[in-house]
C-alpha cells in the first residue's frame, strides 16, 4: 500500500494500521465526492436547460441581491480558510484547544452562511419567486438548496466533531474524520464558485 | 383531506377490500399475489421461531460485517425477487394469450405487473445478485481480508433491502406505479397519477440507489487499495477487472438516477415543475438524465457477467485465458463508450438528425470491443480440454443467444430503424435477450461455480444441468418469437390488442413462459436437493473446479479471515502456477496478529429506518417520515461514537487453523477432472495441463 | 514542496487572498464595466474556473506530484460530468430549437 500519506495528516511512523486506513478513508471519501460532484453536475445542466422556463414569472433582475451574494461568498471562503487553519493545528501542533477554536470558527462562518442564504430564500418567495412558480425557478432552488443542505450537514459533522474532541482529545480515528471534513467543507467552497459564478452572476452579466 | 396520523392511509388500500366489493379474475390474482407475500412472511418468521433460529440469524448474518455472508444475503434477496419477478413475467405471458380484444387482467393491473417486473428485475434482481457476487469473489481473490468499508457493505445492503422491502409492501398496501420501470413523466406526475404507486417507485428506487453507488464505492476503493502483494494491475483476475469498471460505472452512473427521482419526486411533494405540462416544465429532460444512468446499468449489470465467462472458459477447458490484455482493453473501453450513448433510449423524441447520428454510432461502436470479447473466450475454448459441465452450458447458451441480442442492438442503433421498431415487442426481445443471456446466465454459471467457495458443498450437477437447459430452451421460446412480433406491429406494454395475426406467436412464447416457470421450479428443487445430499456433496479442500485464481486456494467454505496468510502473487493465475511447480498447499513463512470488524447493527437499524422512512413519505405519514429520518440521522452520528470497532486473531491461531487445513489436504486423494462432478471431489485437483 | 508549518501556513493565506481577488474581478466584471454579455460570461467562466484551480492547489493539496492518484480521479470525473452535460446542453438545446 504505497502513496503518501495526505499532507493534512499527521499520523506517525508508529500507526502503520492508521495510517493504512486513514489512507483508505482519504480516497474514498474523494471517490464520493467525484459520485457528488456528478449530482452537482447534472442540477447545473438542469438550470441550464431550465434557463429559459421562466413562464412568465419573475428573474433574476427582481430576484438576486448581489451584494448578499457576495457576503455569502466571503463568509464562505473565509470559512474555508479557517478550516485550512484548523488542519494545520492539528497536523503540527498537536494540541486539541486550537484545533477545536478554529473548528468553532469555522462552524460560525458556515452558520452565518446559511443565515444569509435564508433571508435570500424568504426574500425571493416574499418577491413570487418559490419553486412552483416556474421551470426556472424550481432548478434554482433545487441547485442552491441542494448546496445549502450540504452546508447544514456540515455544520453538524463540525458539531460532532467538536463533541468526539472534547470527549476523546486528537486521537487517530478523530483526526482522520478531520481530514475527511476538511475535504467536504473545501469541496463545498468549490461547488459555491460554481454557483455564484453561473447562477448569480451570470443570470445578471 | 389527507389524515395527520395516519396521511393517505385507510382501510380500503388492500387488494382484499377490492375483491370483496367487486370479484373478478383481476382482483383474485391481486389477492392471491397479496396473499402470497403475507403467507410468505409468516411461513419464514414460524420457521426461524420452530428451529430457534432468530438469534443465530442476528449473530451471524444480519449484524455481520463479513463481505462473504453480505454477498450471500444480496444473493439472497435477489433470488426472493427473482421468483417474484418470473412470475410476474408468467402471468404478464398468459394474460397476452387471453388479451385479443380483452383480456383476464384490467389494463391498469397489467401495467402494474410491467412496472413492477421491470423494476425488480433491474433494481432487484439483476444489481444486487451481480453486488453479491462481486461483493463474495473480489476479496477472495485479490487476497484481501474483507472489503475497504465492511460496515458500510453492510449500509448499501440495508438500503437495497430497504427498496426492495417498499417494493414487496406495495402489493399488500395500496398498488404500484403503472408509468413502467422508468416511470417517464408527465404521465407519472401528480396530475397525472395522484396515488402512491409512483411514489413506491420513487423511494424504493432512490433509497436503493443510494445503497449501489456506495457499493460501487466500497469495491472501487477495494481494488484500489486492498491488492495483496503482487497482485499489479495486469495481474488481477478477470471478474475483477470487470468488477472494478462496473464499480466505477456506479459511483457515476447511479447519481443521474437519484438526481432523475429526486426531481420528480419534488414535482410531486413539493409542486416543484421540473417535468409538469405547464409552467416551464419540460418532460424531455426526465428522458434525458434518467438514461444517462439506464444505459450504463445495462452495462453494470452485464459487465461482471462477463467477468465470470472469462473465469470459467479458462477454468472448465483447462487454458489459459486467451487475450488477457485486450479483454482487459475492452472492458474499460466499454465502461468509458457505454457514458456516451444514452440518447439511443430515445431517439423518436425530436432531437435533430446529427445529434442521433452521433449517439447511433457511439452505440454501435460498443460492439466492436463486445466482439473483441466473444472472440477471445472462443478462443479460449479452442484446443481446450472442455468439460460441459453447468457453467460451460451456460456459456453455451450465451453463445447463442446472446448474439441475436446484440445484434438486434445493432440494428436498434440505427436510428432510421429504431423510428420502425420503437417501443415495440422487438425491444422487449431484444433486451430479454441480453439481459437474459448476458447477465442472469452469468450469474447462474457464478453461482455454480462459486457455490461451494460460499457454503463447503457443490451444488448437484444433474438437476443444476437440468434447470440450465430448461433456462435456455424457455428462453428461447419466450423470446424469440417477440421479434416477429414487433416486426408485424405490435407494440410494447399491449394490455390487448385486435389483430388475432399476434396469437400464435403469444401461444409460443406462453409455452417458454411455462418452460421458465418449470427451469424456476428445478433451481430451486436444485438447492434444496444438493442442501439435504451436502455430506456427500462436500468438498472441503477448497479446489473442486481446478481453479487458477487466488479464492480457490482456501478451504471451502472460506473461513471468515479468508486467508490464513497474507497471499503474494507473481503473475497471473497464481493457484495454476504453483499446482503446476508443485507446491499450492504449503505452511506459510510467517503469520501476522489480524484485525478483523465486529459485528455492527447499524446496516439493520439504516435498513430498517429508510423502509419505514420511504413507507411514511408515499403515504404521506409526515410525523413517521421525519422520526425515521432521526433515527437515520442519529444511527449515523451515535456510530462515529463506537470506538472498539474491531477485533484481533492473534498469529498462533491462525496458524493452527491453517496447520489443520494442510493435514486434510494430506489425507484428501486428489481427483481427475473427469470425475469432478462425482462424489469422490472432495475440493483436491489433480492438475490437467501445466499452466 | 516543502512540509512545514510556516509554507504551509503560506500556501493557504495564497490561497485565501487569490480566491478573494478572482471573487472580487468576478463582481466587478458583472457591476462594473459595460461589456456585451457573452464577454461578460466568458471571463467569468475563467476567473470561475481559476478560482477552482486556485482551491484544488491550495486548499486540497492536489498536484501533479502530490496526491496524484486524486487528481487523476478528479480529471476523470471531469471527463464524465463534460459528457454529461455538454450531452444534456447539445440534446435540449436540438430539442428546444425544433419545438419552436
Ligand atoms: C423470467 C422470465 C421473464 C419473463 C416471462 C418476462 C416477461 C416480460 C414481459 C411479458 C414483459 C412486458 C413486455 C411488454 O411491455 O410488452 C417484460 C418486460 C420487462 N422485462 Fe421481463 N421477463 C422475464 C425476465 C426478465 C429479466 C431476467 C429481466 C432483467 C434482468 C427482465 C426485464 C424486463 C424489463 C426491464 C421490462 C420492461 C418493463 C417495462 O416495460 O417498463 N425480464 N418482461
Ligand atoms: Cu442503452
Amino acid at each position: 500500500m504505497s502513496g503518501t500519506a495526505h499532507p493534512g495528516l499527521n499520523l506517525g511512523a508508529a500507526h502503520g494500521k492508521a495510517r493504512d486506513r486513514s489512507e483508505k478513508g482519504a480516497f474514498g471519501f474523494w471517490v464520493f465526492l467525484m459520485s457528488d460532484l456528478i449530482i452537482f453536475g447534472i442540477l447545473f445542466a438542469t438550470y441550464i436547460v431550465m434557463l429559459p422556463a421562466r413562464a412568465g414569472g419573475p428573474g433574476p433582475e427582481t430576484l438576486f441581491d448581489l451584494s448578499s451574494i457576495g457576503a455569502q461568498t466571503a463568509l464562505l471562503l473565509a470559512s474555508s480558510f479557517t478550516y485550512g487553519m484548523a488542519s494545520l493545528s492539528m497536523k503540527h501542533g498537536g494540541r486539541r484547544a486550537p484545533v477545536a477554536l478554529w473548528l468553532a470558527l469555522t462552524g460560525v462562518l458556515g452558520a452565518g452562511f446559511i443565515t444569509l442564504e435564508m433571508r435570500d430564500f424568504i426574500h425571493m418567495a416574499g418577491e413570487g419567486g418559490v419553486p412552483s412558480r416556474s421551470g426556472w425557478l424550481s432548478a434554482l432552488w433545487a441547485l442552491v438548496g441542494l448546496h445549502g443542505l450540504h452546508v447544514a450537514a456540515g455544520l453538524l459533522w463540525i458539531a460532532v466533531m467538536l463533541a468526539l474532541l472534547a470527549l476523546r482529545g486528537l486521537n487517530d480515528a478523530v483526526k482522520s474524520r478531520l481530514l475527511l471534513l476538511g475535504l467536504y467543507w473545501h469541496f463545498l467552497d468549490l461547488a459555491w464558485i460554481g454557483i455564484f459564478t453561473i447562477v448569480f452572476l451570470g443570470g445578471m452579466a | 383531506m389527507t389524515d395527520p396520523i395516519f396521511g393517505r392511509l385507510d382501510g380500503s388500500v388492500t387488494p382484499f377490500d377490492d375483491l370483496f366489493r367487486n370479484p373478478s379474475v383481476n382482483e383474485a390474482v391481486a389477492s392471491g399475489a397479496a396473499l402470497a407475500v403475507i403467507l410468505g412472511v409468516v411461513a419464514v418468521v414460524w420457521m426461524l421461531t420452530r428451529h430457534r433460529l432468530w438469534a443465530p440469524l442476528w449473530r451471524d448474518w444480519l449484524t455481520s460485517a463479513d463481505h462473504k455472508k453480505i454477498g450471500i444475503m444480496y444473493c439472497v434477496l435477489a433470488g426472493v425477487m427473482l421468483v417474484r419477478g418470473v412470475l410476474e413475467g408468467v402471468v404478464m405471458r398468459t394474460h397476452q394469450v387471453t388479451a385479443l380484444d380483452g383480456g383476464m387482467l384490467s389494463a391498469d393491473h397489467f401495467a402494474q405487473l410491467f412496472s413492477t417486473h421491470g423494476t425488480i428485475m433491474i433494481f432487484f434482481v439483476a444489481t444486487p445478485l451481480i453486488t453479491g457476487l462481486i461483493n463474495f469473489a473480489v476479496p477472495l481473490q485479490i487476497g484481501a481480508r474483507d472489503m475497504a468499508f465492511p460496515v458500510l457493505n453492510q449500509v448499501s445492503l440495508g438500503l437495497t433491502a430497504a427498496g426492495a422491502g417498499l417494493v414487496m409492501v406495495s402489493l399488500v398496501v395500496g398498488q404500484f406505479g403503472t408509468g413502467g420501470w422508468t416511470m417517464y413523466p408527465p404521465y407519472t406526475g401528480a396530475t397525472f397519477s395522484p396515488g402512491p404507486g409512483v411514489d413506491y417507485w420513487l423511494w424504493a428506487i432512490g433509497i436503493s440507489g443510494i445503497g449501489s453507488t456506495l457499493s460501487g464505492l466500497n469495491f472501487a476503493v477495494t481494488i484500489y487499495k486492498m491488492r495483496c502483494p503482487g497482485m499489479t494491475w495486469l495481474r488481477m483476475p478477470m471478474f475483477t477487472w470487470t468488477a472494478l469498471c462496473t464499480a466505477i460505472m456506479m459511483v457515476y452512473a447511479f447519481p443521474p438516477l437519484t438526481v432523475a427521482t429526486a426531481m420528480l419526486a419534488l414535482d410531486r411533494y413539493l409542486d416543484f415543475h421540473f417535468f409538469t405540462n405547464d409552467l416551464g416544465g419540460n418532460m424531455m429532460h426526465y428522458a434525458n438524465v434518467f438514461w444517462m444512468f439506464g444505459h450504463p446499468e445495462v452495462y453494470i449489470v452485464v459487465l461482471p457477467a462477463y467477468g465470470v465467462f472469462s473465469e470459467i472458459s479458462a477454468t472448465f477447458a483447462a487454458k489459459r485465458l486467451y487475450g488477457y490484455n485486450s479483454l482487459v482493453i475492452a472492458t474499460m473501453a466499454i465502461a468509458v463508450i457505454s457514458f456516451c450513448v444514452w440518447l439511443h433510449h430515445f431517439f423518436t423524441m425530436g432531437q435533430g438528425a446529427p445529434v442521433n447520428a452521433a449517439f447511433g454510432i457511439a452505440t454501435m461502436i460498443i460492439a466492436v470491443p463486445t466482439g473483441v470479447k466473444v472472440y477471445d473466450w472462443l478462443a479460449t475454448l479452442y484446443e481446450g480440454r472442455i468439460r460441459m459441465s453447468v457453467p460451460i452450458i451456460y456459456l453455451a447458451g450465451f453463445f447463442i443467444l446472446f448474439v441475436f441480442g446484440g445484434l438486434t442492438g445493432v440494428i436498434l442503433a440505427n436510428p432510421t430503424i429504431d423510428y420502425q421498431v420503437h417501443n415495440s415487442q422487438f425491444l422487449v426481445a431484444h433486451f430479454h435477450n441480453v439481459l437474459i443471456r448476458g447477465t442472469l446466465f452469468g450469474i447462474f454459471a457464478g453461482i455454480h461455480y462459486w457455490f461451494p467457495k460460499a457454503f463447503g458443498f457443490r451444488l448437484d450437477e444433474t438437476l443444476a444441468r437440468r434447470a440450465a437447459w430448461l433456462w435456455f430452451a424457455g428462453f428461447c421460446l419466450a423470446f424469440l418469437p417477440l421479434y416477429w412480433l414487433g416486426l408485424m406491429g405490435m407494440p410494447r406494454r399491449s394490455a390487448s390488442y385486435d389483430n388475432p395475426a399476434f396469437e400464435p406467436a403469444m401461444w409460443l412464447a406462453f409455452a417458454g413462459g411455462l418452460l421458465v416457470l418449470a427451469a424456476l421450479a428445478t433451481t430451486v428443487w436444485t438447492f434444496v436437493a444438493s442442501i439435504r445430499n451436502r455430506a456427500a456433496l462436500a468438498c472441503p479442500v477448497g479446489d473442486p473446479w481446478d481453479g487458477r485464481t487466488l479464492e480457490w486456494s482456501v478451504p471451502c467454505p472460506a473461513p471468515a479471515f479468508n486467508f490464513f496468510a497474507t497471499p503474494s502473487v507473481r503473475a497471473l493465475d497464481p493457484l495454476t502456477i504453483e499446482k503446476a511447480e508443485g507446491t499450492p498447499y504449503e505452511e506459510a513463512d510467517g503469520y501476522e496478529d489480524i484485525e478483523m470488524p465486529r459485528n455492527t447493527a447499524l446496516g439493520m437499524i439504516l435498513a430498517v429506518a429508510t423502509g419505514v422512512m420511504g413507507f411514511a413519505l408515499v403515504w404521506w405519514v409526515w410525523w413517521l417520515a421525519a422520526l425515521a429520518l432521526v433515527a437515520v440521522i442519529g444511527a449515523v452520528i451515535a456510530r462515529a461514537f463506537v470506538e472498539d470497532t474491531h477485533q484481533r486473531i492473534p498469529a498462533d491461531e491462525l496458524r493452527q487453523a491453517h496447520l489443520a487445513f494442510l493435514r486434510r489436504v494430506r489425507q484428501t486423494r486428489a481427483v481427475d477432472r473427469d470425475d469432478e462432478t462425482g462424489p469422490a471431489n472432495k475440493g483436491l485437483a489433480r492438475p490437467e495441463v501445466p499452466a | 514542496m516543502k512540509d512545514d508549518r510556516r509554507s504551509e501556513t503560506i500556501r493557504y493565506v495564497t490561497g485565501a487572498l487569490v480566491s478573494g481577488v478572482l471573487t472580487l474581478l468576478a463582481f466587478w466584471v458583472v457591476m462594473g464595466p459595460d461589456l456585451a454579455r457573452p464577454v461578460r460570461l466568458w471571463v467569468l467562466a475563467g476567473l470561475g474556473l481559476a478560482q477552482i484551480v486556485v482551491q484544488l492547489r491550495c486548499f486540497l493539496h492536489i498536484g501533479w506530484h502530490s496526491r496524484r492518484e486524486d487528481l487523476q480521479l478528479i480529471l476523470f470525473s471531469l471527463v464524465l460530468l463534460g459528457l454529461m452535460i455538454g450531452g444534456t446542453i447539445w440534446i435540449m438545446g436540438s430539442l428546444a430549437v425544433r419545438m419552436h
